[in-house]
């Protein structure tokens, strides 16, 4: 009976190791985005599916998880099956044979539901590379009471000129009340985001078709001139060292009459828990100047597979999991439809459920309303709405974006910022072999 | 007369002192109060009274586990120190008592590998790491650790070294000690307070160390240094998340600190005054 029992015992270990040497284990590497927390939060759900797969989570901050998977990735490293990259990259690291087409996502994955525009970020020669997480676009967000004790009626779709107009009228600097919150953070991904985007709507560009840097054009002093002016007039003190986190605190503060950005932000922005101006905030469009083009940016935090990885299926099988529409049906059922990652699927916006978001139908319309492959007024070589999808943008994009800061912070005039950013792209262009 | 003249010199640089200390220790103080307020406080302004919530706590604790990267944490560091004293005391002796006109020459040039700024070297690195499977293990880190600091220790301890008078090794040397009994037995007790002191202060660096440790790892050697950048969040408030984070990871090293002052001030004014 003894032998008997060790036997059985000998046999359960055996098992067990064999199950052990056969669970596979995916690294994803992601950022600290609350949707991608509560990813992580709900992974029980997949690791019941999927027992054989074990998931480990690397979670960095933005750029220094660029540059680790930019070095592994560049590389070969395969120290990540799983990594969390935007619009911007996508593109770029298509090109290079770095990412895995995701041709495996399953047959009732439905890529064909992903909204038209952000497939197009996510593609690169027809191919899906990346699957989007959450997308976004950018939108304004208005206090409704200023609005109206300015004898203002904010449009669905707001000109630049009405948007200046009702900053300086709402703005109330002895309450404490700035007409408007704009980033003017120096980077790439910060005050360039908004300015690039913005400057599409008054019909500037950063690049003609033959690459030549076009910030001596008249459209960009437009930009730059109108933005530092309102800012001046109408925005919060110290405004060159605010990105997008310092803008939400002043808006959920009650500081700010009106904050252009990020569509994601509605849902910070309109939660009691942490805003005081929760019941008083509504959703208009980003606005242009008549020329064709909204000042509204494009980007979708998305799941891709490295060409590094050992594991391509277990990977794209977690990738077709965190991007279904189930995972959607899943975070509602755990916290509610508004907690949903936003700006991904068609059927999400046709589900009656989630029309009752009170922001959902204005960032369909803001995402519907960019266009990465045609993003200018006049033609552009690149794609790209708030960016420029080329690997020397980011350092680029950083140092205009330093000269622009500056410019609002008054240490230089519009005019020199902007010849100094004509000079440095010029050259930058001229080195990296796009200017003959 | 002269001792009230005393008594005031002695209050004024006492306030200079308290006011230095204050300045410099005001950067942690601040995290410690930030990490006690609430995200809105937290990003609101300069304020220093905290609403004392432990939520940024319980939310760090919740979202990662602190324990693991903590052993890591204390693993490297004490290994690298531990491997860069085994390497370091046999060379400081060398370049102390054995010197040859090429010693000075040869300490420059372990110092000036300081002076490289880190990322230059990172695809070489990390491709040598990949390649021989080092990457993301408490070995290939502790050694890397051991590695980047090593100047410094053979810098210090060689500077100890040469405070003991040669005469008292060549005396045990006459008396039939070997190479290795003059190191283990005569150096190295005599050197104890030098030797203390730059573990110590090897301990901080490689527990502070964070470029090698973040590059280097992603799950299973990440030290605390990889915790806390896992809290900053390009669209969220954090500020409030990631001083919780950064006073867990501060607060082993703060307190080790705290207990070998003595030891460490001692170490590092050794020999600075004759």
């Amino acid at each position: 009976m003894k032998r008997f029992a060790n036997a059985l015992l000998c046999a359960s270990a055996l098992s067990m190791l064999g199950t052990a040497a056969l669970a596979e284990t995916l690294t994803i590497a992601t950022v600290n985005n609350g949707d991608m927390i509560r990813m992580q939060a709900l992974t029980d759900d997949f690791t019941a599916k999927h027992p054989d797969i074990e998931l480990n989570w690397v979670t960095l901050e933005e750029n220094i998880l660029r540059e680790r998977v930019t070095t592994d990735i560049a590389t070969q490293g395969g120290q990540y099956d799983v990594m969390t990259i935007g619009t911007y990259e996508v593109p770029i690291w298509a090109k290079q044979g770095w990412l895995l087409p995701l041709d495996g996502l399953g047959d009732d994955y439905d890529a064909e539901d992903i909204i038209p525009a952000i497939a197009g970020g996510l593609s690169y020669e027809g191919k899906l590379y990346a699957a989007p997480f959450y997308g976004e676009s950018s939108f304004v967000m208005y206090r409704t009471d200023l609005m109206e004790k300015a004898g203002l009626e904010m449009p669905d779709a707001p000109t630049w000129d009405f948007i200046a107009d009702a900053a300086r009228k709402m703005t109330d600097r002895e309450n404490g009340i700035n007409g408007i919150c704009l980033r003017g953070k120096a980077g790439w991904g910060e005050n360039m985001a908004f300015l690039t985007a913005l400057s599409n709507s008054f019909g500037a560009r950063w690049f003609d078709m033959d690459w030549k840097p076009q910030f001596d054009q008249p459209a960009w002093k437009n930009t730059l001139q109108s933005y530092v002016d309102l800012m001046n007039e109408a925005g919060p003190t110290g405004a060159s060292s605010n990105g997008f986190n310092e803008n939400l605190a002043l808006f959920q503060q009650g500081k700010c009459g009106m904050w252009i950005d990020a569509t994601v932000a509605a849902s910070f922005v309109s939660n009691p828990t942490d805003s005081t101006v929760a019941d008083k905030v509504s959703y208009a469009l980003a606005p242009d100047t008549g020329l064709g083009k909204r000042g509204n940016w494009l980007w979708a935090w998305s799941l891709a597979v490295p060409a590094g990885t050992k594991n391509a299926e277990a990977a794209q099988t977690f990738v077709s999991w965190a991007t279904s529409k189930a995972y959607l049906e899943l975070v509602a059922s755990k916290e509610g439809w508004a907690n949903v990652p936003p700006g991904t699927r068609t059927s999400l916006y046709e589900n009656p459920e989630y029309a009752k978001v009170p922001f959902a139908k204005m960032t369909l319309d803001s995402i519907n309303a960019a266009d990465p492959t045609k993003p200018t007024v006049d033609e552009v070589p690149y794609v790209g709405v708030q960016f420029v999808a080329i690997p020397e943008f980011q350092g680029l994009g950083t140092t205009v974006g330093q000269l622009f800061s500056a410019a609002l912070a008054g240490q230089m005039s519009v005019d020199d910022a902007l010849a100094q950013a004509q000079s440095v792209a010029t050259r930058e262009m001229t080195r990296a072999g796009y200017i003959k | 007369m002269a001792r009230a003249v005393t008594t005031r010199t002695k209050a004024i640089n006492t306030a200079v002192a308290w006011t230095i200390a204050l300045v410099i220790f005001f950067p942690i103080l601040y995290t410690i109060i930030t990490s006690l307020k609430t995200e809105s406080e937290a990003i609101a302004g300069f304020n220093l009274i905290p609403s004392f919530t432990i939520e940024s706590y319980i939310a760090v604790q919740t979202q990662n586990d602190y324990f693991k990267p903590f052993m890591n944490s204390v693993i490297l560091a004490l290994g690298s120190t531990v491997l860069a004293l085994i390497v370091a005391i046999p060379a400081a002796w060398a370049m102390a008592f054995s010197p040859t006109k090429h010693t000075k020459d040869i300490l420059m040039w372990m110092l000036s590998t300081k002076m490289m700024p880190a990322v230059a070297v990172l695809v070489p690195i990390y491709l040598i790491f990949l390649r021989t499977g080092l990457m993301d293990t408490r070995i290939g880190l502790t050694v890397m650790l051991m590695l980047i600091n090593l100047p410094i220790v053979v810098w210090m301890l060689y500077t100890y070294f040469r405070e003991i008078p040669g005469e008292i090794l060549e005396a045990a040397r006459m008396d039939g000690a070997s190479l290795w009994n003059e190191i283990v037995y005569i150096l190295t007790p005599m050197a104890i307070p030098g030797i203390a002191s730059t573990m110590l202060l090897n301990i901080i660096l490689a527990w502070n160390e964070s470029f090698w440790t973040i590059q280097l790892t992603t799950t299973n050697a990440a030290p605390l240094t990889a915790f806390i950048a896992s809290f900053s969040s390009p669209q969220g408030l954090f500020w409030a998340k990631l001083s919780a984070a950064s006073t867990l990871a501060i607060a082993p090293i703060l307190i080790m600190g705290w207990f070998s002052q003595k030891q460490l001030v001692r170490g590092l004014t050794f020999g600075a005054v004759k």
